[in-house]
């Protein structure tokens, strides 16, 4: 573990970056550090490896002071990814990445081989080992930036903005392949951003810091949407965090109606039989293929090109509550459809079933959050 | 009538003498003062306050005519090659230390910061990361350093005929030859062409990795490249 014992950073020109701070980072999870432009989440970082001296207070690393190993040792066992990758320009896409294997004394070959390994795992093609950085696009130099932290298997990772110099698509694929990557590998990351979306998404704790290096608030993701300690961090949440919090509670609870919907080749007779003012009609391999008007499939057989189209479908127990919500919104008929892993349709979920399963959530979560504050005050 | 290439007897060399000669009496000062230098320009990198008064103290150096040097240095180096040598060793350290560190400076931020962070010490920091990024900048500099060198050697003529193809030149006035004066012109022009060449050729074999065609980013210039154009005699 990580811990930041009540340090304070005060600039030579006597700019205090931080104050004070106190943060216990877990092992083997994403630690966030989240705030505004200047708040001193780089100093923070930066002390943790010691590119950055205190000016009081100490940073333990597994109990030990950090000041007492050599600093390019506990440099060389924390890999550090930053914003623009940080590329040497003037060595290849191989060297890049071997360059802490070989500071250590590895072979080339063993180096070689580690380099090789590594872009697999990040999702680099081998083809661009011996690339240099400026035939790369910035999404890929990003790629080698975490190769590189990666190389040498330090168990810290250190991310400074590391995504945010790319274009939003290419910033969710880094996401979304950090968080695999993690779930392999199992590191400690601390990682620095400005974008509360991004905090949300990777962290599992949350520090939120404001102007000055103060922490406003250190809980996880969840917690941090449902229950801001100030209007600082409920400002800094942003409108729509009601919205976001969805995406933390599962949609397991949904139960998908089936009686709206009908198999392509129904007989009147079935139709006649439901309720429901819109069908979902699905082929035969209970795919879903569009909506239609009940009164229009009276008659008997469906006319498909005229089905209106079902949108985007969730999966109940993998997806959210805030994705079913948002299917149900984009829904031409204002329900959403289920479906399960293999796309085959389980049912559809009216906004209205949403909203109680959310309002549920909500009671649930509350009564969660009072039996921790009687636990912590009794 | 001699011929353009028959060098008088006094001077003691033939023309391809006189080459190698010119050679050794231009390029060794320019090696010294890379590796003068290189230190210089580490020192200066990492204690910035070091950098003004480095570049004052050269700049003065720089402004002395090399006639005043070789009057001081005559009492204790003669009238040798090294004589000549020593102030144009003085001279590439002065094109030289900015070139170094204004291409050290343009090493990015990131590059400097990831750098650190992986554990590089200063040393190895500065010779595998800064130094190879600010090639360009570095050969920018030895260039001028060269061509100046090539043409500076000259003035050795006037003490005791240490001037290589320079000594062609009063040879020419004394025997009333100027083709040997041609002669001279045209081959330490030649030496300055054909060592740039080689320069450009090193530049283009150490940077594999620099963007190349018409994207390339511009490179910095060495300082002081357009106060002394090449040949200028001083
Ligand atoms: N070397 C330095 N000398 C003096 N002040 C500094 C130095 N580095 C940073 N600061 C100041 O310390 C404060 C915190 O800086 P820091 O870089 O840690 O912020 P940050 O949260 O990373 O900001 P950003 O999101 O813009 O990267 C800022 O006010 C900054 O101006
Ligand atoms: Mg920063």
């Amino acid at each position: 573990m990580i811990r930041i014992d009540s340090v304070t950073k005060r600039y030579p020109d006597g700019t205090v970056a931080v104050d004070r701070l106190s943060l216990d980072i877990p092992d083997r999870s994403i630690t966030v550090l989240v705030g505004p432009s200047g708040c001193g989440k780089t100093t923070t970082l930066r002390m943790i490896n010691r590119m950055v001296e205190p000016t009081e207070g100490t940073i333990l690393i597994d109990g030990e002071d950090s000041r007492r190993q050599p600093v390019t040792t506990l440099r060389r066992s924390m890999g550090y990814v930053i914003q623009n990758a940080g590329l040497f320009q003037h060595r290849t896409i191989a060297d890049n990445i071997a360059t802490v294997p070989r500071l250590l004394g590895w072979g080339k070959q063993r180096a070689r081989e580690r380099a090789a390994e590594l872009m697999e795992r990040v999702g680099l093609d081998p083809s661009l080992a011996r690339r240099y950085p400026y035939q790369l696009s910035g999404g890929q130099q990003q790629r080698v930036g975490v190769a590189r932290a990666l190389a040498a298997d330090p168990p810290v990772l250190l991310m400074d903005e590391p995504f945010s110099a790319v274009d939003p698509v290419v910033r969710k694929g880094l996401q979304d392949e950090l968080l695999r990557i993690q779930d392999e590998l199992g590191k400690t990351i601390v990682f620095v951003t400005h974008d509360i979306d991004e905090a949300i998404k990777l962290g599992t704790m949350v520090a939120v810091l404001r102007e000055g290096g103060r922490l406003a608030q250190y809980a996880p993701p969840a917690e941090l949407l449902s229950r801001p300690a100030d209007g600082f961090v409920e400002d800094f949440l942003g409108a729509d965090r009601g919205i976001r919090r969805l995406s933390f509670f599962p949609s397991s609870a949904l139960r998908p109606a089936t009686d709206a919907v009908i198999p392509v080749d129904a007989s009147a007779e079935r139709v006649a039989a439901t309720g429901a003012a819109h069908l979902l009609v699905t082929d035969a391999d209970n795919r879903p293929l569009g909506w239609a008007a009940r009164e229009e499939l009276t008659g008997g057989g469906v006319r498909t090109d005229r089905l209106l189209p079902y949108g985007r479908p969730f999966v109940p127990g993998t997806d959210s509550l805030r994705t079913a919500l948002d299917c149900a919104v984009l829904s031409p008929t204002g329900w959403a459809v289920a479906v399960d892993g293999d796309g085959r349709v389980t049912g559809v979920v009216s906004q209205q079933t949403i909203g109680e399963a959310i309002r549920a959530a909500h009671t649930a979560g509350r009564a969660e959050a009072e039996a921790e504050d009687e636990k912590v005050a009794g | 009538m001699s011929g353009f290439f028959d060098i008088p007897s006094d001077l003691q060399h033939s023309w391809t003498g006189l080459i190698g000669l010119h050679m050794r009496e231009a390029l060794l000062p320019v090696a010294a003062g890379l590796l003068l230098a290189l230190p210089l320009a580490l020192l200066c990198g990492r204690f910035r306050w070091l950098y003004p008064p480095v570049l004052g103290v050269t700049t003065v150096l720089y402004a002395v005519p090399s006639l005043a040097f070789f009057v001081v240095l005559i009492d204790y180096t003669g009238q040798t090659e090294l004589t000549v040598m020593i102030p144009l060793a003085l001279y590439s350290l002065v094109v030289l230390v900015p070139a170094i560190v204004d291409g050290v400076r343009s090493v990015p931020d990131e590059t400097l910061a990831a750098a650190t962070a992986m554990g590089f010490g200063p040393v190895r920091r500065y010779a595998q990361v800064q130094l190879p990024i600010a090639a360009p900048a570095v050969i920018a500099g030895l260039r001028v350093a060269t061509a100046s060198s090539i043409s500076l050697v000259s003035v050795g003529a006037l003490i005791g005929n240490q001037g290589a193809l320079g000594n062609l030149l009063a040879a020419a006035q004394k025997y009333d030859r100027p083709e040997l004066a041609v002669n001279a012109v045209l081959t330490m022009a030649a030496l300055a062409i054909v060592c740039d060449a080689l320069l450009v050729l090193l530049r283009t074999l150490l940077t594999p990795w620099m963007p190349r065609g018409g994207t390339a980013r511009p490179k910095p210039a060495a300082r002081r490249a357009e106060i002394t154009p090449e040949g200028a005699v001083r």
